[in-house]
């Protein structure tokens, strides 16, 4: 069973949904218990960085998720459940992640050219980093759907692939049983189901 | 590189696709389930549907239908129609939309658009504008076109973009239904007033339509249309491998 973490973010219907499609059930929870019990974990989120991990922390969950990783259990999280894995964020003042992937997260913004629109929102290509039991069902150039105005830095060596936005931005992460994508896999097409596949498997 | 999005619109009434010739004469279409399954598997980049339901039973039929949809496809999907309060947002986002399309509500209430930001995110909020040349001014319609506001086009998007909508689409009613390609002086204003994607809609008859849509006007994001789409006029894998061979990026 994998368990969907619920902490009080965002809306989870389409990532229930997805799972659903390529046939894996799934437990919407925020039962530390059914959490324990489960083979694998999603962190999910949307909005801002500090009120998620401020909801994270709220009931425990933060050290919870983090024990779990610590014991090898495949966690996989998205878009800003991506970014809650890092050290650090700086959106809206400085707030602390998780600390399950060394780097941290920072503005889009300084980093494209004038003229590029933020957030970076829409279908890009993924450029992907050597070889990710992630990606096995998909292809250098296969395109996902963005939308952030964040991204994660300073995580050179456990990025997996890149989209080129101007420079190259964090598109996704492993570090041993942990990763992150910062796409909808959800709102991906037929290419987003293949990665949530893959990480079923 | 980001890709330019080709994205069909479902107006939905009673539950039932329907698409209209300069918003009068309303033809049904199809089922919007069938559709919206046709669509993402033919490689539409993103779903809009708008409710032009008037009634509280046709509100039900649409966000049954909305989460029928959100539950078998896995593309974005925006939202427009009768949205006029936060809770209506509430509503349809649990319906499994992304995005969720102001209009009227907002003419009505422009603190809608500030709210929703604040409450879902500036991505979630997506500002559609039903514009038309009045006096040498490009005016914003209400009502589905029907009603004269006496607002500035370029004013009105500006400040939505200000209060926090992460996306406009510019509907030229001077181009809409008559095929003749998409209304470039009016998107090309609005693109310059605006930093966020601008999806053009809004008068496109013919693949060409798309290309010379991109190629003049780089800054619009998207191309939004309807019946060339429902009706096979055009089909969407041939205009986005079209668009591509003409060095347009796009998602294939």
């Amino acid at each position: 069973m994998i368990a969907i973490i619920d902490y009080g973010v965002g809306n989870l219907f389409s990532l229930k949904s997805s799972f659903n499609a390529i046939g894996q059930e799934t437990i919407v929870t925020g039962d530390p218990e059914v959490i324990r019990k489960a083979d694998k974990l999603i962190l999910p989120g949307v909005g801002a960085f500090g009120d998620a991990a401020a909801l994270l922390r709220k009931n425990g969950m933060d050290n919870l998720v983090i024990e779990q990783a610590a014991s090898g259990k495949p966690l996989l999280g998205i878009c800003l459940g991506m970014q809650l894995l890092f050290d650090y964020s700086t959106e809206y003042g400085r707030h602390e992640g998780l600390g399950l992937i060394p780097g941290s997260v920072q503005p889009v913004r300084p980093v494209v050219p004038a003229g590029y629109k933020v957030p970076h929102i829409g279908w890009n290509a993924l450029h992907l980093r050597g070889k990710n039991e992630l990606f096995r069902y998909i292809s250098e150039g296969d395109c996902v759907y963005f939308v952030h105005s964040f991204y994660a830095a300073d995580c050179g060596e456990s990025v997996i692939a890149t989209a080129e936005y101007g420079p190259e931005l964090t598109a996704a992460v492993a570090h041993k049983n942990v990763y992150g994508v910062q796409f909808h896999p959800e709102k991906s097409g037929a290419v987003g189901l293949n990665i949530l596949r893959a990480f079923c498997e | 590189m980001i890709t330019k999005r080709i994205i069909p619109c479902l107006d939905v009434k009673d539950g039932r696709v329907v698409k209209g010739v300069n918003f009068l004469g309303l033809a049904d279409v199809s089922s919007p389930v069938k559709l919206a399954e046709f669509y993402s598997s033919s490689g539409a980049d993103e779903l809009v549907f708008y409710d032009i339901t008037a009634s509280a039973e046709g509100r039900a039929l649409f966000t049954g239908i909305l989460t029928e949809v959100a539950s078998t496809i896995f593309i974005p999907l925006t939202v427009g129609g009768g949205i006029n309060t936060v809770d209506d947002f509430d509503c349809v986002l649990k319906c499994g939309a992304d995005k969720v399309s102001v209009n009227s509500g907002a003419i009505r209430d422009p603190s809608l658009i500030s709210q929703a930001a604040k409450k879902y995110g500036d991505q979630c909020v997506v500002l559609s504008v039903d514009a038309k040349r009045v006096d040498g001014q490009f005016r914003v319609f209400a009502k589905g076109g029907r009603e004269d506001t006496g607002l500035d086009a370029l004013e009105w998007v500006r400040q939505g973009v200000r209060d926090g909508a992460g996306e406009i689409v510019l509907n030229s009613i001077d181009t809409d239904g008559v095929k003749n390609g998409f209304d470039l002086e009016m998107l090309e204003a609005v693109c310059a007033v605006v930093d966020v994607p601008v999806i053009a809609s809004g008068g496109a008859g013919c693949a060409d339509h798309f290309k010379t849509l991109f190629q003049t006007l780089p800054k619009v994001d998207a191309g939004l249309a309807a019946s060339i789409f429902h009706f096979g006029e055009v089909s969407i894998p041939d205009l986005k491998r079209e668009l591509a061979a003409c060095g347009i990026n796009m998602r294939l």
